[in-house]
């Protein structure tokens, strides 16, 4: 291979070498792509589709992983945090209304920390706020965090020195109202692409990131908040395990071909790691509130851990989304197959006794190769 | 000068309405004349100073250049395709070449333009999307949202980079750089409804002489961007080429993405909601027995 670049390797681009299964054209210069890796589970039939020389359709998303998933799962946690925060000040929990709202204000700096880092020119953040669109999500987060944050970190700040209550109340509202779209729209966020792990997903991707919103929220709550006031916090973190796990089994099932790669690869090892983290965490959290079992001063140890594994396993969710959809759109076989399909969906629909589609759909490179 | 003839649908944000007298302008690829030459890619380089993309061997025949990307806006497409015997028995079996120079589709909605937070993707008064490089604060929603693969970020530099379709050459009253060059008139510009004529006949032309595999691809105002302002005509499959065969605005699903979003948050809060009440109950019921 050539490396025969100004600046040396510099120009060198991942992917373009020659060589390998996944560029090698086969015998008949047909081009078409059967492949099987190594840790994919035969979920729905190998699919045979045609691609060029086995490249992406789609340019995958240039973020990176630390940044823009830790800014989902940050969001999540702040959002969550935030009616915690709310719900522990209306029905007298102090010590709980603390530890959310400080966790709130702390991630949600942190996020956009993450998110300004992100950006290719983050001196340029201002412009985020150069325009408002509603058919641009990532415009709509900007003003809702816009919103947002100047609230949680108000209510932080009162709540943590006791000073103008007054207006702490009404930030603790304002955060605890805007916190569950900052935890949903991220999902609005990434199902408004092209990427197919994503957008084939959105039905249920909102639910997922809300139910994993509510788990590191309350798992917050049980990690840091005193036994007597975690309650509620424990009754969040369980319901949005359940949330987050049932959306996410009824999006995988439903998307077909393309909730492989949330099986596969990284994103389908940092799924399971959530899943493990939460089952562990869910069974804890809830052996840890019964009160008839002897746990003794362990009891307070076990939320804590608990907790921590909950929180865990939020992040290991947002993560293994983000991959997921990475290894989408790396791959030419989910843009292809499924618009194929839709294609040939389509014809039948329209296609009344006539013979069908003009060509066989199994092989669309051959069939037209012959003329000439 | 004619009215723009191009049936945008009315949208909300208004985003894709451009008024004027101005014409649609836009490509026609026939890719049945291109002969691979590549004056395209290198007439874009130089006139848009587009810096270098890598200069590596691909394997992949005759291209090294790989795929649209922020420094490749044109992209010549080299396939090898073995030809099949012919049927009454004689010797044969060929190779067939195909070539086609790849560029920014600029739909008719353009998911780019659509997600773009700060607006620097625009729509010019000639109907094509163009990035304003003093706007772009790098975020890089656009490159995900394209269903073709086409916009991406400078690494150098950290801004999203595209075909412009020449707007300052076309400013001026000239063609794109890459029309200009192109020595088969592959690359046809012109006011998209005169393009759309003229692939129309092109295709019925190549049918009459037998070469049933031509199609036209992106010059469908019905497809799932409204059709292309710069489109193709194609001897195989789309994908053969490295397209998507049905690609589709991904904002065409928002408003649902929105509800099925706004459901999730009010289930958040309701879970919260329930938190709390479940512990007030048990209190209630146990007489104390939260801890």
């Amino acid at each position: 291979m050539s490396e025969v670049t100004r600046q040396g390797p510099r120009g060198k681009k991942p992917g373009r070498d020659a060589g390998g299964p996944a560029t090698a054209a086969d015998g008949d210069g047909t081009r078409r792509w059967r492949r099987g890796r190594k840790a994919e589970r035969p979920v729905v039939p190998e699919a045979e589709f045609t691609s060029y020389y086995g490249k992406p359709i789609l340019n995958a998303p240039t973020w990176e992983a630390r940044d823009i998933a830790g800014y989902f799962f940050l969001g999540g946690l702040a959002g969550g945090s935030s009616l915690l925060a709310a719900g522990a000040d209306l029905t007298g929990r102090p010590a709980l209304s603390r530890v959310a709202k400080a966790g709130a204000a702390a991630a949600g700096a942190l996020s956009v920390a993450a998110l300004v880092h992100d950006l290719g020119r983050p001196a340029r953040f201002v412009n985020m706020m150069r325009v408002f669109k509603v058919t641009s999500p990532m415009s709509v987060g900007s003003w809702l965090l816009g919103g947002y944050l100047p609230a949680a970190g108000v209510a932080a700040a009162t709540a943590l020195t006791g000073r103008l209550p007054r207006i702490g109340s009404v930030a603790t509202a304002g955060a605890a109202l805007l916190g569950p779209a900052v935890a949903a729209y991220t999902a609005v966020l990434i199902g408004d692409t092209a990427v197919p792990a994503w957008h084939d997903g959105y039905g249920e991707l909102p639910f997922v990131f809300t139910g994993s919103a509510a788990m590191a929220a309350g798992g917050l709550g049980l990690l840091a908040a005193p036994a007597e006031e975690s309650g509620p916090a424990r009754n969040l973190a369980l319901l949005g395990q359940v949330l987050e796990m049932v959306a996410f089994e009824r999006m995988t099932r439903r998307i077909g071909l393309v909730a492989e790669p949330y099986r596969a690869g990284r994103g389908g090892r940092y799924i399971r790691a959530g899943q493990a983290l939460a089952a562990f965490g869910a069974t804890g959290a809830a052996l840890s509130g019964v009160p008839a079992i002897p746990l003794g001063r362990s009891r307070r140890v076990l939320a804590a851990v608990s907790g921590a594994a909950l929180i865990g396993a939020s992040a290991a969710t947002r993560w293994g989304v983000f991959h997921a959809g990475l290894a989408s759109a790396r791959d030419p076989k989910y843009t292809v197959v499924p618009q194929r399909k839709r294609l040939a969906e389509r014809a039948a629909a329209t296609a009344r006794p006539a013979p069908g589609p003009e060509r066989p759909a199994a092989g669309p490179g051959e069939a037209t190769a012959r003329s000439g | 000068m004619t009215a723009i003839d191009v049936p945008l649908t009315t949208r909300p944000d208004g985003m894709d309405s451009y008024p004027g007298t101005q014409p649609r302008m836009g490509f026609f690829t026939d890719t049945s004349v291109c002969i691979g030459c590549k004056a395209c890619e290198v007439a874009c380089k130089e006139w848009n100073h587009v810096p270098e993309d890598g200069l590596v061997l691909t394997g992949m025949s005759y291209d090294n250049t790989a795929g649209l990307s922020a420094d490749t806006w044109r992209h010549v497409a080299f396939i090898e395709q073995r030809t099949a015997a012919p049927d009454d028995g004689a010797p044969g079996g060929g190779l067939r070449w195909l070539m086609s120079s790849d560029v920014c589709k600029h739909c008719t909605h353009a998911a780019c333009l659509d997600v773009c937070p700060t607006g620097a993707l625009m729509r010019t008064e000639f109907g094509t999307v163009v990035v304003q490089s003093d706007i772009c604060n790098g975020c890089g929603y656009c490159i995900p949202a394209c269903p073709y693969g086409v916009i991406d970020q400078r690494k150098e530099d950290g801004r999203a980079w595209k075909c412009t379709l020449c707007y300052d050459r076309l400013g001026a009253g000239m063609e794109p750089a890459c029309a200009k060059a192109c020595p088969t008139e592959s690359i046809q510009f012109g006011p998209l409804d005169e393009l759309r004529e003229r692939a129309q006949a092109r295709v019925s032309e190549l049918h009459a002489a037998g070469e049933d595999s031509a199609r036209l691809y992106g010059n469908d105002p019905a497809d799932g961007v409204g059709g292309d302002g710069a489109f193709f005509l194609l001897l195989d499959e789309p994908e053969v080429y490295g397209l998507p065969p049905d690609p589709v605005v991904t904002t065409r699903d928002l408003p649902s993405m929105w509800r099925h979003a706004g459901a999730a948050a009010v289930t958040l809060a309701a879970a919260a909601a329930a938190s709390f009440a479940v512990e007030a109950l048990a209190g209630r019921l146990g007489g104390g027995g939260r801890r």
